[in-house]
């Protein structure tokens, strides 16, 4: 009897879990996200000094999940993606999130000794593009402003863009997407970010 | 990375005075008129600091105990709060000035010439504030990009700014040569030192690093000067992420 009530409450709990999970906030989302992973690279000596094999399962497991990288590459395209074919637009995505996860283990392994504030989110019920701010602080310097541009998906809270001290990922590679097609096309940007993959060895 | 141009001062001073003549040729783009040249310094740029100053910089790392390098950046981090404090003056940020020269008081006091930084532990935050800065709120306009080999990403603004902070910084009344240029070479090393991890993010996130460097490089100071970010210039990409199959125009 007593068995059968605590599994039931168990099973109550777990349940509760799991929605406060999938209604979990933009902001509590970053932070849960950020802290997770802080963590995971506290706890692991291979993590810290940068094993590129174990940086990158953990960023595939903890953060990508959490990113929009098809709309992050169509913002990245601008005008571009649709000019880009659907075969076209896949190996895009594919190559860009290559690159950015590639990007993140070499800022993960440089800045883990960081320390994150999150700020206050301001969002309206019912909004579903939010900006959730955060600060990252380094012994002796200023702080740096990191923000992240996030919407609500069927799939809950994903960010979309990130932008450091007033530095949009996104725009920065439109700029450098729209030279690169300027002069070669889609596929040569496919190929330039293919060969870019390829050559840097993540750190 | 200002104080990196300290032991440059007479090389960075004659490019900015080149420049000012070469600024009115036409070139590629609207903010880096200048690209071609700046091309070709960022090369001059990439085989002295590959080869010499960037060895050099790794291997402080490498060899000097993080406290003592913790240390010796809070002390060229004292002479820069001065110049934010001052900055913020002249900006009309009176409350935020109090906290900056708040900072150096109590730094350059007990922190022993700034070497800890006790208004950081007491929670007074750190500031950054440079003329270059200060001249945009002012409303004066970049000017053509600049990449000044061993100093970096500038504009014709900002370096004016460093310039300025250049000739009246408190290191140039040392009266002893040596310990003079001492001081500017570890302070250069010291800035160097400290952008080695962005350095290393840059070299693996961009196709172009003297592009993406550059785009970044305006952004940032736009933002530092406005405060908020710039808008959004392209109307076309803000629609094309809704729709992964939007339709081509």
């Amino acid at each position: 009897m007593l068995r059968t009530a605590a599994s039931v409450l168990l099973l109550a709990l777990a349940a509760t879990a799991s929605l406060a999970q999938a209604q979990e906030g933009p902001d509590a989302l970053v932070k849960n996200v950020a802290e997770d992973t802080l963590s995971a690279i506290r706890a692991d000596k291979d993590l810290q000094t940068g094993n590129p094999a174990k940086v990158k399962q953990l960023i595939e497991s903890k953060l990508v999940p959490h990113f929009d990288t098809v709309r992050m590459t169509a913002l990245a395209m601008g005008r571009n993606w649709r000019v880009a074919t659907p075969e076209q637009q896949k190996q895009l995505t594919e190559q860009f999130q290559t690159l950015l996860i590639r990007t993140y283990s070499n800022a993960l392994t440089n800045y883990r000794d960081n320390k994150m504030t999150y700020k206050p989110l301001r969002m309206n019920p019912g909004d579903t593009d939010v900006i959730v701010r955060t600060e990252v602080t380094r012994p002796g310097q200023a702080a740096v402003q990191i923000d992240y541009s996030m919407e609500k998906t069927a799939d809950g809270w994903k960010a979309y863009d990130v932008v450091v001290a007033g530095v949009s990922l996104v725009t920065n590679y439109r700029d450098e997407f729209n030279d690169v097609i300027k002069s070669s096309g889609v596929d040569g940007l496919i190929k330039a970010l293919a060969d870019k993959n390829r050559d840097s060895p993540a750190k | 990375m200002n104080r990196a141009a300290l032991p440059f001062r007479r090389a960075a001073l004659a490019l900015a005075g080149a420049t000012l003549f070469a600024g009115c040729a036409a070139g590629p783009t609207k903010e880096d008129p200048l690209e071609p040249f700046n091309r070709q310094m960022y090369a001059v740029h990439q085989v002295v600091d590959g080869n010499v100053v960037k060895p050099i910089a790794e291997a402080y790392v490498k060899v000097t105990p993080e406290l003592i390098r913790t240390g010796v950046s809070n002390f060229f981090g004292n002479l820069d709060d001065l110049f934010t404090g001052i900055n913020n003056v002249l900006e009309g940020n009176g409350q935020q000035a109090g906290d900056d020269f708040g900072r150096v008081l109590l730094n350059s006091t007990f922190g022993i010439l700034g070497i800890f930084d006790l208004g950081s532990m007491m929670g007074i935050n750190k500031d950054h504030k440079d003329f270059g800065i200060t001249f945009g709120k002012w409303g004066v306009p970049a000017g053509p990009y600049l990449f000044v080999p061993l100093f970096g990403p500038t504009t014709v603004r900002d370096g004016t700014g460093t310039l300025v902070r250049l000739f009246i910084g408190p290191i140039g009344y040392i009266p002893e040569v040596p310990l003079r240029n001492s001081i500017y070479g570890v302070g250069y090393l010291d800035a160097r030192a400290q952008v080695l991890g962005g350095e290393s993010v840059l070299d693996t996130a961009a196709l172009d690093r003297y592009r993406f460097l550059r785009n970044a490089y305006l952004k940032n100071r736009q933002y530092q000067i406005d405060g908020k970010l710039p808008a959004e210039d392209d109307d076309d990409a803000a629609s094309a992420g809704n729709g992964v199959l939007a339709p081509p125009k």
